[in-house]
């Protein structure tokens, strides 16, 4: 059986709405769970890049970026390993002000972790950590003991150590057109 | 008169019926209803331009517009209205989608305002029809109409063909904009016929030059790619066998010397036993489907592979292939038959003869000149053969008496097997039969319809008569769902759940829509009955009573591998 690996999918796409839907459908259609996806507009206007965390087998992810390219909207995709990529999560951690002033422990987490307090109000207070899932996690063990309100993570976003060239794609089409002209 | 000179605005419906115009579209296929009511008033006003075919259900308007795109070359166009009419529509594009059919599809919406409020034959056929188009757009302002038109055919033709979807919603119909229609030549992120690698064409000729033992499959991308010509060019300067996917028949004659027959469940006994003793693969315009490799663990494992396909999402899908030759198969061939040497491989052909032989003794011999009593679909194909001498289109459904025809009809020309391939929609052939006919006018058609899928479209024999339309209806009936009920009966101990058919009388059927009608139930009676059919200049149904329980062999048990193909 080949190895499952964690992938980090990049694709850079149109701005079309429902092509969110056609790029989850060809996850769902082979039954590959999501693990993380999120969507921003990237450094090309009116370009938007999608970061998707999959766990699959290398043959199955290279079957997958092909599906993913052949959509009319989408300009290109990419497989990455974690070597590969510079990727963070951010956490948000809300608990109640009292334990703050109460719990040493609670100071002593926040400081070591390099997390920030976003908010104060008499009620509650918001921790937000950026960094790996390790350590999103780490925090969030040792602020569970002493009551989490709430507690929410993003999913990953990433770049790539090597080059991506979309605008050399996006170049190359417009001089394509020019010349036809 | 300088005010005439200026623009004049249109409303959105006329933008759409005259951005068809600007794509040489004169004939469509629909079923009007409320939301695309527009529409249908600019098709009255321009009926003189665009010939819109009202069919009995969108489903039939679907399928007529794939038939018509697969028999003329040309983007197929279906219309509906919102709700029903359009989820009548998803089979058919479904269909084109896995058979690369190229077709836009139209279909109205309720107006902006009412979307997300379930608004009287609301729904969502963008999310519904997403996962089987190739590419689809809600329209909702008028000024989007000719852009997104002119991009919905691009797309449908361009690279591996496929089906478009266009919804508009009312308010865009009945708006007004500023016309102007510019065609489309590209969009940056589509990139739909890939750039030939050289060393690739160089590499795929050296293992082709050094060959022993190799073998051609081709599929339907050397008809979509109009390559035809530099096909056969391939072959006979190759002097390689050559063996066909059901869609790819026809694209070289079926009397062609060196082509060896169907490969897959239902194909020739040569070819998928040969596929697993050639040295080499090539593959060529085709998808490696499940029912061409059966069991992929066990499929050409001893050969090396050569791929030429436009998608590069097929190379590498199911089966390895050591030289994936991407780009327009036209163009490849051309370069590929540049830089292989002439040859021929006399012993290696011979054992596909042989192997045809065996097959004929026991399967071919008895499905073509029968001892018993009862009519086989083989004699029938064969009997029609002979009237139309191989020059017509021959539409098939889906079953046994599709397996039947496409192994025994005998193609002369290019686009004369039309059939649902990959997903296999019985009451595909009726419908398509009336697009193939009208997008070739010239040619015979001659429609082959088992008893159950007929039944699924049968209305459309109403739209036939209306047309008047001369095509020829083949039904050839055994009272059951035959090739499920040849599974119940090789691989559920004959246990005929649901397969039996209690039919109607067929003939009054056809003659209370006042069509010709005959039915056949001897020997005698058949090649008559098929000549009068064929010499009719009018549309004629011909029911033939065929053996019940008939079997379609040879056959590839489901899941097994191609060369435990079974003759009995």
């Amino acid at each position: 059986m080949e190895k499952k690996i964690q992938y980090t999918v990049s694709i850079y796409t149109e701005n079309n709405v429902g092509l969110l839907n056609r790029i989850s459908a060809i996850f769902l259609k082979r039954h590959i769970n999501i693990e993380s996806f999120t969507t921003s507009e990237c450094e090309i206007e009116n370009v938007f890049r999608f970061i998707i965390v999959v766990e699959m087998t290398e043959s199955g992810i290279e079957k997958v970026i092909k599906q993913i390219e052949k959509q009319v909207d989408v300009i290109k995709a990419f497989y990455h390993t974690d070597e590969e990529t510079i990727f963070q999560e951010t956490a948000l951690y809300k608990v109640k002000s009292n334990s703050l002033f109460e719990e040493r422990h609670i100071q002593k987490s926040i400081k070591e972790s390099n997390a920030r307090i976003i908010t104060v109000n008499p009620k509650f207070f918001v921790i937000e950590k950026t960094g790996f899932r390790h350590e999103t996690d780490k925090l969030y063990n040792d602020l569970a003991p002493y009551g989490l309100l709430q507690f929410t993570r993003s999913g990953r976003i990433a770049v790539t150590k090597s080059k991506m060239g979309i605008s050399e794609i996006l170049n190359k089409f417009k001089n394509q057109k020019k010349k036809k002209k | 008169m300088g005010k005439m000179k200026k623009n004049k605005k249109i409303s959105g419906a006329e933008a759409v019926i005259k951005s068809l115009i600007k794509e040489n579209i004169d004939l469509v296929y629909g079923y009007p209803g409320g939301a695309i009511m527009p529409v249908y008033d600019e098709f009255f006003k321009f009926q003189h331009k665009v010939n819109h075919v009202l069919t009995r259900h969108e489903q039939g308007a679907v399928h007529a517009a794939q038939g018509y795109a697969r028999s003329s070359g040309r983007v197929g166009v279906a219309i509906a209205t919102s709700g029903p009419g359009a989820t009548n529509l998803v089979t058919g594009i479904a269909d084109a989608q896995i058979d690369s059919t190229p077709i836009v599809c139209i279909t109205g919406q309720v107006p902006a305002h009412l979307l997300g409020s379930d608004a009287f034959q609301e729904t969502d056929i963008i999310g519904i029809s997403m996962p089987v188009t190739k590419w689809s757009y809600q329209i909702t302002k008028a000024s989007e109409v000719p852009d997104v038109i002119a991009k919905a055919f691009y797309i449908a033709k361009s690279g591996r063909p496929g089906p478009v979807l266009i919804d508009i919603t009312k308010n865009a119909q009945i708006e007004m904009l500023d016309f102007k229609y510019k065609k489309c030549v590209g969009i940056r992120s589509y990139s739909p016929v890939p750039k030939i690698d050289k060393n690739k064409i160089l590499e795929a000729a050296e293992l082709i030059n050094n060959a022993k033992n190799p073998l051609i499959v081709w599929g339907q991308g050397v008809i979509l790619g109009n390559a035809e010509k530099e096909f056969k060019n391939f072959v006979e300067k190759s002097g390689i066998p050559a063996a066909w996917t059901i869609l790819g028949a026809s694209a070289i004659p079926t009397s062609h010397e060196l082509n060896v027959g169907m490969v897959g469940m239902h194909g020739n006994y040569g070819p998928n036993i040969l596929t697993n003793k050639c040295d080499l693969l090539i593959a060529i315009g085709m998808r490696f489907d499940d029912r061409v490799t059966g069991d992929t663990s066990t499929y050409a494992k001893q050969a090396k592979i050569i791929h030429l396909e436009i998608d590069p999402a097929e190379v590498n899908k199911n089966i390895k292939v050591d030289v994936p030759v991407v780009g327009n198969c036209k163009d490849s061939l051309r370069m590929l038959t540049r830089n292989i040497k002439e040859k021929s491989y006399k012993t290696w052909v011979n054992k596909f003869d042989e192997l045809m032989k065996k097959e004929f003794k026991k399967v071919i011999k008895s499905d073509l000149s029968p001892k018993k009593k009862g009519l086989t679909m083989g004699e029938s194909i064969i009997a029609i053969n002979k009237f139309t001498k191989g020059k017509a289109i021959i539409v098939t459904d889906v079953g046994q008496h599709q397996m039947v025809a496409c192994r025994y009809a005998n193609f002369i020309d290019s686009k004369s097997n039309i059939t649902s391939g990959g997903l296999g929609t019985m009451g595909f052939a009726l419908p398509a039969a009336i697009g193939a006919k009208m997008g070739a006018p010239k040619r015979e058609v001659v429609a082959v319809i088992g008893d159950g899928g007929y039944q699924m479209t049968i209305q459309e024999l109403g739209t036939i008569f209306q047309l008047q339309l001369p095509v020829k209806i083949v039904i050839l009936n055994n009272d059951f769902l035959g090739m499920v009920r040849q599974w119940q009966q090789l691989f559920f101990d004959k246990r005929y759940a649901s397969t039996e058919m209690v039919n109607p009388d067929f003939v009054s059927i056809a003659k209370a829509y006042f069509l010709d009608s005959e039915r056949v139930e001897s020997r005698s009676d058949l090649e008559p009955a098929v000549k009068r059919m064929i010499e009719s200049k009018k549309p004629f149904v011909l029911e033939i009573c065929v053996e019940k329980e008939d079997n379609v062999f040879p056959m590839i048990p489901s899941g097994a591998s191609v060369s435990d193909i079974r003759l009995e």
